[in-house]
């Protein structure tokens, strides 16, 4: 039994790298936001196994919030944002899908020698979970990194965020997590509103954030 | 014995370079010098044979040749034993193509005295056992080769490839000189004996492991030392290149392997590291490079640099092993890797031959003119497919057994506990399988270009068959490729004295096996069998066929090809080398070779064709030798202006050096 | 006696594939048209189809050398081959041991290989062009299928199929590294069988076409070797995907006559499923613009690699 929550584990926090894979192969907007919500699913899914193997029920109130908000609301949400911004073209993104694919499996294998090496004598499940988890978090930054489009970065910050929340929940008995979770949410959904209130389009006619940097005032 | 007859042998063949020079030069006399060459290379081939059969113990003698009062120490033990089966099969071969294909050459005295002396410098290499005999020898094979290289001097051509291929052998020896420098010790012993006992520093061992890579990698091919081989092999006469190519790189590896596995004890961690990632890139470059070429031999070059790397991949994984105490591991890299380098001097010297063959039929190398040989030169044709497929390691042939032993290899390694090792040897064995599939692209496109669809140009329709000893030489390594593809647990078990002597164990037994299979571990993890895959194929054909002919319709007729309805008679609409390899090219070139497409067309109503413009750059030359390149040429444009002083700042130059000189002396003592 | 056994077991794998081939094939074109509410064809009609082929008179085209006229059976014979040694009803069969997953990798490539050079034989441009696509996605879809065969091989601990397929019956758990091979292994299996995504094997486009470009050129009997082998690569990735990843009432060796029926049964109520999965899956995508599919395979080779990386960071994955 032990074994196979281990394995389940396992799977659903290997099935969120992968999911951080595709969001970094994926190229059209409606695409992207649907591969973030089944994110946002397997998230949620994970957690609640975590709650169900630590025989911890708060972490369920976490699971809900992963569930409730960033595989429905937020998604539903940024879609309305892109058809009413138009920018249902494709994403550019720098360098070609495979050089970043090849940036991430680096980055995977990086944050697995990592944390096998840091963590050798710790707690198998939370282990390699912390590894993938750590995957999740680097994929993200990954992904803000090449895109320039400013809610496919609002994507990459949140599969970010949905990372430290699988590290969280992996830890057993780490204090505050659903608070954490609940903080990071508000967040999330802050910047969603911003995106969505100031429409930025009406202000730069255009949602590539490098048309922000003619504003800067350092620059010549 | 051996050893005896051996220096015998290489004697015989200076006095036939001798022989050469002072004899005319009718082609009687050439055929009787090649067929000389040819029993020779027999000669040693069988000694070396039963050395490595009865794994004779090591045998040693002294010459009273070479440094006054010392002599030159020889010996041969089981790994010389098998790089002199290399050497002498690919000689044996070479030597009996070249009774046919050498006497065509337009000044065969320009060829066969170094010919012979090629050989007999590759041979004594093998046997040297110090050294200074290695580094002589070692310079015998650069110079001849290289006098081998401008035999056609007035092709401008050759020439700069002569340039290019001495400038590296020269940096190549001279890395190999540091490397006996620093296993020579503070007594300065150069026996290999001595060496070999002595203990090294770890530190003084890693610098002579990287320089012993460089040296022996320059020779061999290994990227980025790689430039010369694609512009000197080809501009041999073909049987040299098949000689260069197929066997000179494999004395390269011998060279590498007496060094780093018998002479420099036990490895460090990092050398097998150093020494994958090498030889994985070399790979994947090389073959990336054969695609886009289109001269056929420097395509076939290009593919030597890819073997090369995979070779080098199998002594990386056994240097990693051995230094964990993984014994039996060790031994199956150690023995794929031997094992890919002697299919590879089959294989390979099998293509140059075709390649060959093709030259002289059609005068043409480019294979963008050729196209429909099957049908004007079927032996020829016939034969070098047998190579192809060898050498895109497909079974039952060599080429395939020799890569599954390599991955059998690789999938050992997660017990390796370096995290270096574990993260770099995925991504090595993710290499090689694409190095694999792009050979296979490679030579599809190459015998699908020269040899199959309709001629494109007048020399490929007009193309003819070559002579018997040409077919023979050729026929007989295809047979060597199938015999080692079907029963590779021969060649495992010749090897077996050769990975004790370099990594201390061997791959268990395989002629014991039932069926012939071999079974690098235990049947349980993984078995081949390359004689039953042969017997399955050749049964499901006869079925296949039998089975069609007694129930289907046999009639046949031959009419205009469908082509969907519009037939063009025009040879130019085939599809040519180039784009065949566009598609490829943009996946892969994008980013290795920065390839760029431009389409330039004409606005509508202009009369003048579209172009599409596709460039390319090498990335090693752009990184290394073209900085090389612009840094020389600064320096001496600097000092350039030294040529043009006045008498006094002359004088005063050499004032300075002298007080330099003087100063220098003062603070010394 | 025990000998002649093994070889009638053998021979009744060997039996099975050939002759079910076609089945399969007849099976997904009928649920494929019922899902697209059409009538459909029978599902015999593949057979139906061989036989007029084989009736028919071959038409060579004037330039079409001897390599031309042999490599179809070349092809058949290694995709048999390959196909024989892929355990699908029972374990251990006697040749099983000839060739492991690596073998029949390489296998299908010596397949391939004769495919494309014979597509450059007539001298056509549309039988380039096919053989040029066909081994740009080769290139990829070989090492992707090589990374996930040595997933597969570095948990089982072994690359015999058979060894493979009673590990994962016996020590059956949910591993990351081989969801990752099954997700690979897909995705490969739609490319090498120029399903819907990648190629499209309903269309006569010549701009489209990459697997009936190369065959274009091809007639009667001929025509009919090559479709049979296609037919019996399909099969064989739909053996070894059932194979690896769900071995459940396979028959061990020596199971006696109604442990062998057990596992034909099995066999094909799972072939069935993986079939309608397929179609399903074919019906609701649309095929990808031949510059896409390096990318959708560069996936599966990428999702290979990390597979037998995790293999490699901790055994637990």
């Amino acid at each position: 039994m032990v074994q196979f929550s281990l394995d389940f584990a396992h799977l659903l926090a290997g099935g969120l790298v992968l999911i951080s894979f595709m969001l970094l192969y994926q190229d059209r907007m409606f695409g992207l936001l649907n591969v973030f919500a089944l994110h946002a699913v397997v998230l949620s899914l994970s957690v609640s196994w975590q709650a169900y193997v630590q025989d911890a029920p708060h972490l369920y109130i976490t699971a809900a919030i992963a569930l409730g908000l960033k595989a429905i609301l937020i998604p539903i949400a940024l879609h309305r944002v892109v058809v009413r911004l138009g920018i249902h073209r494709e994403i550019e993104t720098v360098g070609g899908i495979g050089l970043t694919m090849l940036a991430g499996m680096g980055l995977v294998a990086l944050s697995m020698v990592v944390m096998l090496r840091v963590t050798g004598a710790a707690d198998p499940l939370a282990r390699e979970d912390l590894a993938f988890a750590l995957s999740v978090i680097l994929l993200g930054l990954l992904m803000m990194v090449t895109r320039r489009n400013a809610v496919s970065q609002i994507i990459g910050f949140m599969s970010l965020e949905n990372g430290l929340i699988l590290a969280a929940t992996g830890a057993k008995g780490m204090p505050l997590v659903v608070e954490i979770s609940v903080a990071f949410s508000v967040l999330v959904a802050l910047i969603v509103i911003g995106v969505f209130l100031f429409r930025i389009r009406e202000r730069f006619d255009s949602v590539d954030i490098e048309a922000l940097d003619e504003v800067r005032g350092d620059r010549s | 014995m051996a050893l005896h007859l051996a220096q015998w042998c290489i004697l015989a063949l200076a006095f036939v370079a001798i022989g050469a020079v002072v004899a005319p030069s009718s082609p009687r006399t050439i055929r009787t010098f090649y067929a000389a060459c040819a029993a020779i290379s027999i000669v040693v081939l069988a000694l070396a044979a039963r050395h490595l059969l009865t794994q004779a113990p090591a045998e040693t003698s002294r010459l009273p040749i070479g440094l006054p009062w010392i002599g030159a120490r020889l010996r041969i033990d089981a790994i010389s034993a098998f790089f002199q089966l290399i050497v002498n099969f690919g000689g044996f071969a070479a030597s009996l193509y070249a009774i046919g294909y050498g006497v065509d050459e337009e000044s065969p005295k320009r060829v066969l005295p170094f010919y012979a002396i090629f050989l007999a410098g590759m041979n004594l290499v093998l046997i040297a056992d110090d050294a200074f005999t290695f580094l002589a020898s070692w310079e015998f094979m650069s110079l001849s080769s290289w006098a081998l290289v401008v035999s056609r001097h007035r092709d401008r051509e050759n020439v700069q490839a002569g340039y290019v291929y001495l400038l590296m052998a020269a940096f190549g020896t001279f890395a190999l000189l540091l490397v006996f420098g620093l296993l020579a010790g503070a007594d300065g012993h150069y026996g290999f004996s001595a060496m070999r006992s002595a203990s090294h520093a770890s530190g003084l061992a890693g610098a002579a492991m990287v320089l012993a890579l460089v040296a022996t990698g320059s020779k061999a091919g290994l990227a980025p030392l790689h430039v010369w081989l694609p512009l000197a092999h080809p501009a041999a006469p073909s049987h040299v290149s098949a000689l260069m190519s197929g066997v000179m790189t494999k004395v390269a590896i011998y060279g590498f392997v007496r060094i780093v596995f018998d002479l420099l004890g036990q490895p460090a961690w990092w050398w097998g590291l150093v020494v994958l990632a090498i030889g994985g890139a070399t790979a994947t470059l090389g073959v990336l490079y054969a695609m886009f070429e289109r001269d056929l031999k420097r395509m076939l070059a290009y593919s030597t640099v890819e073997n090369v790397g995979v070779v080098f991949v199998g002594l990386g994984l056994a240097l990693a092993f051995k230094t964990n105490g993984m014994g039996s591991a060790a031994a199956l890299a150690f023995t794929a890797a031997v094992f890919h380098a002697l299919n590879h001097s089959l294989f390979k010297s099998l293509l140059f031959f075709g390649a060959g063959a093709v030259l002289h039929g059609t005068g043409e190398r480019d294979i963008e003119k050729l196209g429909g040989l099957i049908h004007t030169m079927p032996q020829t044709a016939f034969v070098f497919l047998g190579g192809c497929l060898a050498i895109s390691a497909l079974p039952p042939l060599n080429g395939f057994a020799s890569e599954w032993l390599l991955f059998q290899g690789i999938l050992l390694s997660p017990d390796v506990p370096q995290w270096g090792l574990k993260l770099a040897i995925p991504a090595i064995g993710a290499l090689l399988a694409l190095a694999a599939a792009l050979a296979g692209a490679c030579f599809v496109r190459a015998y699908g270009v020269a040899f199959l669809g309709r001629p494109r140009s007048e020399c490929a329709s007009g193309a003819h068959e070559v002579d018997l000893f040409s077919r023979g030489a050729m026929f007989l390594l295809l047979a060597a490729c199938v015999l080692t593809g079907i029963l590779p647990g021969l060649v495992i078990d010749a090897a077996a004295p050769v990975t004790i002597a370099a990594v201390g164990e061997s791959m268990p037994r395989q002629v014991s096996q039932s069926w012939l299979n071999i079974v690098p571990i235990a049947a349980s993890r993984s078995s081949y069998n390359g004689l039953l895959v042969m017997a399955f194929i050749a049964f499901t054909t006869i079925v296949a066929v039998r089975a069609i002919h007694k129930f289907a319709s046999d009639r046949l007729r031959r009419a205009p090809a469908w082509d969907c309805g519009f037939p063009n008679a025009d040879p130019a609409t085939q599809y040519t080398a180039a784009s065949f390899a566009q598609p490829i090219g943009r996946v892969f070139g994008e980013t290795v070779f920065r390839t760029r497409e431009k389409v330039d067309m004409p606005a509508p109503g202009a009369l003048r064709p579209a172009r599409l413009v596709l460039s390319m750059r090498d990335p090693i030359w752009d990184a290394i030798y073209a900085r090389i390149h612009g840094a020389v040429d600064y320096v001496s444009g600097r000092l350039n202006v030294l040529q043009f002083l006045t008498i006094r700042l002359y004088l005063s130059l050499v004032f300075a050096v002298l007080i330099a000189l003087l100063l220098a002396v003062s603070i010394w003592t | 006696m025990d000998l002649m056994l093994e070889l009638a077991i053998q021979g009744v794998q060997m039996a099975i594939v050939l002759t079910a081939a076609p089945l399969l094939l007849g099976f997904t074109r009928a649920v494929r048209a019922r899902l697209l509410s059409r009538q459909g064809p029978p599902l015999l009609q593949p057979y139906r189809d061989l036989a007029r082929l084989l009736r028919k008179e071959v038409v060579l085209a004037e330039n079409a050398s001897w390599l031309f006229r042999s490599a179809p059976y070349m092809v058949l014979a290694a995709t048999w081959v390959a196909a024989s040694v892929v355990p699908t009803f029972a374990t251990g069969l006697y040749f099983s041991w000839t060739a492991d997953l690596i073998a029949i990798t390489a296998l299908l490539g010596s397949a391939r290989f004769f495919m494309a050079l014979v597509a450059m034989d007539v001298g056509t441009s549309f039988g380039g062009i096919g053989a040029s696509r066909e081994m740009m996605f080769a290139t990829l879809a070989e090492p992707a299928m090589l990374m996930i065969f040595f997933t597969v091989a570095l948990v089982a601990g072994s690359t015999e199929l058979s060894y493979v397929a009673n590990f994962m019956l016996t020590h059956a758990s949910l591993r990351v590294s081989l969801g990752l091979a099954l997700f690979a292994l897909i995705i490969v299996a739609l490319a090498e069988n120029a399903r819907i995504p990648v190629d499209n094997p309903a269309t006569h486009l010549e701009l489209t076409m990459v697997h009936e470009a190369m065959v274009l050129e091809y007639s009667g009997r001929h025509l009919a070797v090559i479709e049979l082998a296609a037919a019996l690569k399909l099969l064989l990735y739909i053996s070894l995907i059932v194979c690896i990843f769900f071995p459940w009432g396979i028959a061990p060796h020596g199971a006696g006559p109604i442990g062998y029926a057990l596992g034909v049964f099995a066999y094909l109520s799972k072939a069935t499923v993986a079939a309608v999965l397929m179609v399903l899956f074919e019906t609701s995508i649309a095929k990808m613009r031949v510059f896409r599919v390096p990318e959708f395979l560069g996936v599966a080779l990428m999702l290979g690699l990390l597979g037998i990386l995790l293999r490699f960071m901790s055994r637990s994955f």
